[in-house]
Order: C-alpha cells, then sequence, then structure tokens
C-alpha cells in the first residue's frame, strides 16, 4: 500500500518548524509503524535529504521512548499500544498521516519529533521512590503484602514515562504520570513512611516544571499505551490534600556529642 | 601478559566473606575526596550508581538515552533468580550456583558464580524494600516460578515486566542521590573513547547528541555497564541503540575482550517477516512452562496447526529430554528448533518456525488462569501478528539475545587496565557459555548492588590516583581520536546508507557465526568481514553536521564498531575447536547431536588482546579449573 505522510520538521528549538509532505510507497502490511519511517529514512538519504529524526528505542512498547502524535492521537491511537507496536496492518491503502511531536510547553522541541522529556526525570528526583540505602534491607517475606495490593501497585507501577498522557491533555498535564507513581508506592506497606512527603514534593515539582492542572477530561487515560487509570489521580490528589493539611516540618535538632 | 583472576584461595563458601574483610575501606570521609565515572543505566549501571552515591563518592553517570530509565534491562520479562528457597523444594546458594555453571557448559569461574549466587538473596531483599511489586501469594508472601535449567522454583517475578520493574527501582534509588547532588547524571552522551593515563582508565571522551559537543571527563576510576552486543547481528532482541562502542573502545585502549563468540541464541522469539525488519521481539522464557512446543510429522505439513491430530505432532524436546522436557536450557532448545526447520519439518509462510501451543495449559488451567500468567505477553503476540494464541499456536523461532562475552574481568570486577571496571553484560561474566533464564537481572543486580561497592573502595586505596588535568596529551590524543572517526565517517560520502551496511553484516553473521558454526564457514566470513568494511569506510553516506542531533552519524560509528567486533568473534569461534553451551561447531558433536566440550584443549577463557589496525589481536588464556561442580556432559534427558 501508499502512505501520504505530512510530519513536522524542525530543525533545532530555535526553528520554527513546518509540516512537509512525503509518499511512502510499497509500504508492507507487516511492518511496524516505525519500520515504515525507517524505510522513508532510508530513501531519504538515498536522495540526500536529511532523514526525519526520532524518538525510539527497544521498539517492544516497554523503554517509554518512542511516541508522537499521529492525526492527533498520541502513539496512533490503539487501545494499549505505543507507536512501536502499532502495525501498518491498521492502515490502507491512500492513508494520509499527520505526524507531530508531544506538544507541551514542559517538554520542548529538540528536533523533528524528538522532544525533551527529562521534567518527568525530575518529578522521580523530587520523591518518586523509597529511601532504602543498598544493604539495609530486612529479608523479602519479612513485610507481606496483600495479593490485591501487590496487583493493584503492579498496575500503577507499568507506567513506561513516554509521556503520551501530557500529550494527550489539554492542559498539557502530567497528573497521570505523577499519579502513577504515587499510587503504586503508596499502596505498599514499604513505601509508607514516606507517603506524605512524596505526594508534597512530587506534586510541587510537577506544577514547577510547568504542566497544566488536571480538570477530569480523561484523555490521558484513553491516550495511555499501558492503561493506567485515571483513580491513580484521584489517589494523588487525596495524598496531596491530606499532607498539605498535616505534614509540618520537622527541625532535626542534631544529635548528643 | 599473566591473567590474574584474584580468586580467594581457600573453601569457596567462605571466599567472598573473607576476600571483604581483606579488602580496603575508604573512610566515609574520604570517600567525597574521589570522583566515578559510570557509564550506562540498566540494572548494572543504575545500581552501581546509586550504590556507590549513596557511599559518599561522587559520581558521574552517563547514557544515550533521554532518561535513565530507558536502559534494555527495562525489556526483560520473565524474572530474576535468586536461592530464597521459599518454595521448600530443595534450593540453596549450593545449588544456584552448581544449576548455573554446569548451564554454562563449565567455562565459568568457579568463585564468581558461587558469589553471585550468596548476593541472590540480598537482591530480592532489596528490591522488595524499594518497592518492586513482586507477584505474591495469597497470604502476602512471595511467588516464584521455574525457568529453564532448573527443577526448582526460584525465579522471582513481576508479571512480564520484571525487568522493568527492577529497573525502575534502581531508576529511583539513582533519582534519589542525583536529587541529593551525589551522582550527575548525563541523559544523550554517548562514551567515544577511554582516556588512560600512567597505565589506569582515567576518564572518557563523550559526544553530546543533542548539540554535538565533544567533552572529556577525568574521574579516579570508570565503570563501564553499557550492555551487551548482540546487535552486530542487526537483527536481535536487543534495542536498537544497543551498541559496542564504549567497550571495544576500551579493548583498543587494551582492555583485553573474553569469549566474544558466546553469544546466545533465545529460543522463543516471534519469527522474521521481511527484509524491512528492524529487530526481533522475545517471547519470555516462562512460557515453556505451560507451551508446549511441537512441529508436524510430515514435512511441509500445510494444514492448520487446530486440523494436525495429536498423533502427526512431535513434541520434540519432551520426546528428547524426557526429564526437562520444554524447559531444557535455552542453547538446547535454539539448537533443537534450527534441526527441525533445517529438516523441513519448519512451520509458517518461511518454514523457519515451530509451535508453541497452550491448548493442553488452556483446558488445564483455563483461559483465565493462563490469561492470568501469560496475558500481556499474549497481547504483545497478537499485537505483532495479528493471530490470537488463546485459538491458534504461537509461532516461534530462535533470535539473537545475549552475549555472555565481554571484557575480561578479575574476581574485583576490574579489567586488565587497573581502574576499568566492567558490570553486567558488558564483562565476560559469571555465565560461561550458555547464560540460564532469569539470570541476567540476578548478575546486573549483583555487580551494582553487592560487588563494586567493596571492590571499587579496595582500588582507590591502593591505587592512589595522582592528579591529573583535561591539558594532558593522553586526553588530547583521544579527542583527537574521536575527531578523526567522525571526520572520517562524514566526509566519506557515498551513495549506501548505514543501515543497509549493518544488514549485510548482519546476514554474515547469522549464517556463518550464529545458532551452528563451521570451519569453513568462519573461515569465509573471516574473508567477507573485512571486505565489506572496507567497502563501508569508501561508501557509507552519513549527511547533516557533528554539530546537531544526527543519528545517522551516531549509528555510523556504532557500526563501525561491529564490524570490528564481528571479525574478533568469527576469530574466536574458529579458534575453539569444541563445542559448548551457546557456541555450537558442527564437528564437534556427539552421536546424538548434543555438544561435545573438549576439557582437555579449551577449558579455558579466551581472552585477546588488540595489537594495531593491522595486526591479528593476541590470544591469552585464563585456564579455569573445577573444584566443585566436576565438568560432565550436560544432561537434560
Amino acid at each position: 500500500m501508499r502512505i501520504i505522510l505530512h510530519v513536522w520538521r524542525q530543525k533545532n528549538s530555535k526553528d520554527p518548524g513546518r509540516l512537509v509532505r512525503y509518499e511512502v510507497p510499497n509500504v508492507n502490511e507487516h511492518m511496524s509503524f516505525l519500520e515504515m519511517l525507517d524505510v522513508l529514512n532510508e530513501s531519504l538519504i538515498e536522495k540526500g535529504e536529511d532523514p526525519i529524526a526520532f524518538d525510539h528505542d527497544c521498539r517492544e512498547g516497554i523503554c517509554g521512548m518512542c511516541g508522537m502524535m499521529v492525526n492527533g492521537k498520541a502513539h496512533g491511537g490503539f487501545k494499549g499500544t505505543t507507536l512501536c507496536q502499532v502495525h501498518m496492518r491498521h492502515y490502507k491503502d491512500g492513508d494520509e498521516l499527520y505526524l507531530e511531536p508531544w506538544r507541551a510547553r514542559a517538554f520542548p522541541v529538540i528536533k523533528d519529533l524528538v522532544v525533551d522529556r527529562s521534567a518527568l526525570d525530575r518529578i522521580i528526583a523530587a520523591g518518586g521512590y523509597i529511601s532504602v540505602p543498598t544493604g539495609s534491607a530486612p529479608d523479602g517475606n519479612a513485610i507481606p503484602v496483600r495479593k490485591q495490593d501487590a496487583e493493584l501497585a503492579m498496575d500503577a507501577a507499568a507506567c513506561i514515562g513516554c509521556g503520551a498522557c501530557v500529550a494527550a491533555c489539554p492542559n498539557a498535564s502530567a497528573s497521570l504520570f505523577t499519579g502513577a507513581k504515587i499510587s503504586h508506592l503508596g499502596r505498599l506497606p514499604q513505601g509508607q513512611p514516606e507517603r506524605d512527603q512524596r505526594a508534597l514534593a512530587m506534586v510541587q515539582q510537577m506544577q514547577l516544571e510547568g504542566f497544566g492542572n488536571c480538570t477530569n477530561i480523561g484523555e490521558c487515560e484513553a491516550a495511555c499505551p499501558k492503561e493506567i487509570r485515571l483513580d491513580v489521580i484521584a489517589r494523588m490528589n487525596r495524598d496531596y490534600i491530606k499532607a498539605a493539611l498535616t505534614e509540618r516540618e520537622v527541625v532535626e535538632k542534631g544529635g548528643a556529642g | 601478559m599473566e591473567l590474574k583472576s584474584n580468586v580467594p584461595t581457600g573453601p569457596i563458601e567462605t571466599a567472598w566473606d573473607r576476600r571483604k574483610f581483606e579488602l580496603q575501606l575508604v573512610s566515609p570521609a574520604n570517600k567525597r575526596k574521589y570522583s566515578l565515572i559510570v557509564v550506562g543505566s540498566g540494572l548494572a549501571g543504575a545500581s552501581a550508581a546509586a550504590s556507590l552515591g549513596e557511599l559518599g563518592y561522587n559520581v558521574l553517570c552517563f547514557c544515550y538515552q533521554d532518561s535513565p530509565r530507558r536502559a534494555h534491562s527495562i525489556a526483560a520479562q520473565g524474572g530474576i533468580n535468586a536461592a530464597k528457597n521459599y518454595q521448600n523444594d530443595g534450593d540453596s546458594i549450593y545449588r544456584l550456583f552448581y544449576d548455573t555453571v554446569k548451564g554454562g557448559d563449565f567455562r565459568a569461574r568457579e568463585a564468581n558464580v558461587y558469589r553471585l549466587a550468596q548476593v541472590s538473596v540480598n537482591i530480592i531483599d532489596q528490591c522488595v524494600a524499594q518497592g518492586v511489586p513482586f507477584a505474591r501469594e495469597y497470604g502476602g508472601t512471595l511467588a516464584n516460578r521455574s525457568f529453564g535449567g532448573a527443577q526448582v522454583s526460584r525465579t522471582f517475578y513481576a508479571r512480564g515486566q520484571t525487568g522493568q520493574q527492577l529497573l525502575l527501582g534502581a531508576y529511583q534509588a539513582l533519582q534519589r542521590q542525583i536529587a541529593q547532588g551525589k551522582v550527575k547524571m548525563f541523559t544523550r552522551t554517548e562514551m567515544l573513547d577511554l582516556i588512560v593515563i600512567n597505565g589506569k582508565a582515567r576518564g572518557i571522551v563523550t559526544r553530546n547528541m543533542v548539540t554535538g559537543k565533544m567533552e572529556s571527563f577525568l574521574a579516579d576510576a570508570v565503570i563501564l555497564a553499557t550492555g551487551g552486543y548482540g546487535n552486530v547481528f542487526y537483527l536481535s532482541t536487543n534495542a536498537k541503540g544497543c551498541n559496542a562502542t564504549a567497550i571495544w573502545r576500551a579493548y583498543k585502549r587494551g582492555a583485553l575482550f573474553g569469549n566474544p563468540c558466546f553469544t546466545q541464541i533465545h529460543p522463543t522469539c516471534i519469527p522474521v517477516t521481511g527484509e524491512y525488519q528492524s529487530k526481533l521481539t522475545l517471547m519470555s522464557e516462562s512460557l515453556r512452562n505451560d507451551g508446549r512446543i511441537w512441529v508436524p510429522r510430515k514435512k511441509g505439513d500445510k494444514r492448520p496447526p487446530n486440523e494436525i491430530p495429536e498423533s502427526e505432532r512431535n513434541y520434540y524436546l519432551e520426546e528428547r529430554y524426557p526429564a526437562f522436557g520444554n524447559l531444557v536450557p535455552r542453547d538446547i532448545a535454539s539448537r533443537a528448533a534450527k534441526a527441525v526447520c533445517d529438516a523441513g519439518y519448519g512451520v509458517g509462510e518461511t518454514g523457519l518456525g515451530v509451535y508453541l501451543d497452550f491448548r493442553e495449559a488452556i483446558q488445564r488451567l483455563g483461559r483465565s488462569g493462563v490469561a492470568e500468567r501469560y496475558g500481556n505477553l499474549f497481547e504483545m503476540y497478537e499485537r505483532i501478528t495479528g493471530e490470537n494464541p488463546y485459538e491458534t499456536p504461537m509461532r516461534i523461532y530462535p533470535a539473537v539475545h545475549y552475549t555472555m562475552g565481554g571484557l575480561w574481568v578479575d574476581y574485583h570486577l576490574m579489567s586488565n587496565i587497573p581502574g576499568l571496571f566492567v558490570l553486567g553484560e558488558a564483562n565476560f561474566s559469571d555465565h560461561g557459555a550458555n547464560r540460564l533464564g532469569a539470570s541476567a537481572l540476578m548478575q546486573g543486580l549483583a555487580d551494582g548492588y553487592f560487588i563494586i561497592p567493596y571492590t571499587i573502595g579496595d582500588y582507590l586505596v591502593r591505587a592512589k590516583p595522582e592528579k591529573v588535568d583535561a591539558g594532558a596529551p593522553e586526553v588530547k590524543e583521544a579527542e583527537q581520536n574521536v575527531t578523526n572517526v567522525i571526520k572520517r565517517l562524514l566526509n566519506a560520502n557515498g551513495k549506501r546508507t548505514v543501515d543497509s551496511f549493518h544488514r549485510e553484516l548482519g546476514h554474515i553473521m547469522w549464517e556463518y557465526c550464529g545458532m551452528a558454526r563451521n570451519e569453513a564457514g568462519l573461515k569465509k566470513a573471516l574473508s567477507m568481514i573485512p571486505q565489506l568494511r572496507e567497502q563501508y569506510w569508501k561508501e557509507v553516506k552519513v549527511l547533516g553536521s557533528d554539530t546537531e542531533l544526527n543519528q545517522s552519524l551516531e549509528k555510523a560509528g556504532r557500526v563501525a564498531d561491529f564490524f570490528e567486533l564481528a571479525e574478533l568473534m568469527c576469530l574466536d569461534a574458529l579458534h575453539r575447536n569444541e563445542s559448548c553451551g551457546g557456541h555450537f561447531r558442527e564437528e564437534y558433536q556427539t552421536p546424538e547431536g548434543e555438544a561435545l566440550r573438549d576439557d582437555e584443549h579449551f577449558s579455558y577463557v579466551a581472552a585477546w588482546e588488540y595489537k594495531g589496525a593491522q595486526q591479528a589481536p593476541e590470544l591469552h588464556k585464563e585456564p579455569l579449573t573445577f573444584q566443585y561442580v566436576k565438568p560432565a556432559q550436560r544432561s537434560y534427558k
């Protein structure tokens, strides 16, 4: 089949950017979406044109590196699927597709379809962890975890940090991403000691990074390739409100000599 | 050159404890005076960087992706082994040690493997405490499953995403250290050379992949945790960006390369569909717990699988290996699949595939029982192939997955270049000639969490690295070297793309240095590779400049290194006149077609030394002795 692409081309963060039309003839239905772009890039290089830059790595839907808007839908809009796992059998001859980078103030474009998502790392650095230095852990079975809690924690922990939730949200909010980590760790007994502090710090960092607020639209849940559920945002809000009301700064007094 | 393995003498059970006491310590107040470079942020790199930061060292950590969380450890599906014996089924540290040495076909160092089995139990504790959501029983205790090459259930897992969850645990610990200022993270930054001053590893030359800026970083020691080199085959289960450049350039600076030909071909991957294929997707080995592997008894049987009656199916693994059945180790399962396909029994359009059938498991456990164990893997299969594995058997075929070879290291994980440490898949490792399932995650985390934090302090105290400055001639020379390679690639101005060359190299490697090798084929590859490499430097076309994000340029440098590495792999495979583990030489097999080792002549680690571009590398041998697990022909019957 023949596919027509309109691809966002932007040389660097200062270039205004524009859509450029390309035709990809002979697309095989078994190709993945990114393999179709590989084939296009090969032909561009042979013609002496700059290939399209796009992020990708594992190509099996788990590293979270790939992703772009396809006809306005994050990862192309297939349920529970990252772009690298979309295959061309879902398209038909003559289809026209518009490829754009994730759009969000907190995700500046680096080149073409590549954006800077380091804001998400900084949200995790603010508190998305359990402080347990190497070597200080008790025996694994010393902390029983209800099977149900382990399963729900795993549902939230499945987030791959791709940023589709931010791109899909009209407010460019990172609430689904942040809520997923808060829910994952907050569901587990190990995560309790830092639960309040974590919620405060991560939500604060999210705002500092320039992400918008959540207004319960739900586009994030629909776009999430790992099907993270909206209720992680409810948990985040609950933890945040509770912590905001009850957390008090503790001044450490130092030890006796 | 004498290879000093540094293995403690005396009883193996107490070797690591005794060594830990002998190691010199750096006092807490002095740790902050040292800086360490960690290249790579996968399980080994992230766990090392985080743990060393916690100890108080100043750590600089580098990765080529946009975030440390993307490293390819994230894609490991099945699980992680640990000798916890929570199942009361006869497991022990000694048994995990035994299984791993035997699984590696007696080509690993006993003392390293024993230590790995020992610290495996600490890894599980650490990961649980970090909040890794391992599978649980109803009573709240940890669940286990079994994996290939073992008769006990010692594998811990988090659905089919164990690697992801373990990596996120290490990544979160790393982010905590970044927030505390103990680790400085450099993303989208690629290491392009190693800086060696006065015989010690003192830094790296990097390229910022966004701006193209070249920069050197100096430190008191350098730790490489950059993963394996399976992408030399072009098609593999590795991520597209996985490459050998860091270890290869360290090799060219004098680090020895151990057992380069030991590659693991994973038996259960989704078959290739066409020339445009960019990577192969693994289906977790855990599927072999409940899936049954078969091919039709009649050659070229084109009937749909569900119409082939039971009596006309050949469950070849169950027939040939009744004790382990479908759970034989990976090298054996892969070769068996190749053998039945080569004999004309393969299924699918290309004939390069065998069935992995869950019909019986669905009858036994119900569809929901199967979905609970493997649901996400089934979905992944369906997304890629468009076929529903609940209704029609999966089609699978072996694919390159892991490399047991890598830079040679001693018991302290230090290479022969003082101050250069190598962790995880990047080192020649504890897996011998074949790695058992669920052992890669174990080794990566063992190296990073529990070994390097001890051994690196000892090095710093004993070596007393002197002050070096950025103006040193060694730094300038390394930078010049990097600039020259980049210039040469950009100026080649040929007609062919980097990928087209890489694909061609991959075909040669798969054909002649893949699942089965022979002398004639390896010699042929050794004549083809240099020709193709020469053509590459003349005819490759890399557009753009080196002062911008240039993905073709990144790939071009990596492929240039793959060409050289491919040659060394073939050379190593050719010299090893025996079959062992993943290295199967057709000339050396038993009458039943099993691998035939030659312990008398080849019970050693082959460590290759770079001698210059125009010269053959020199082979050094580290003899392997087995005091505890006596070498025997591996039997899984």
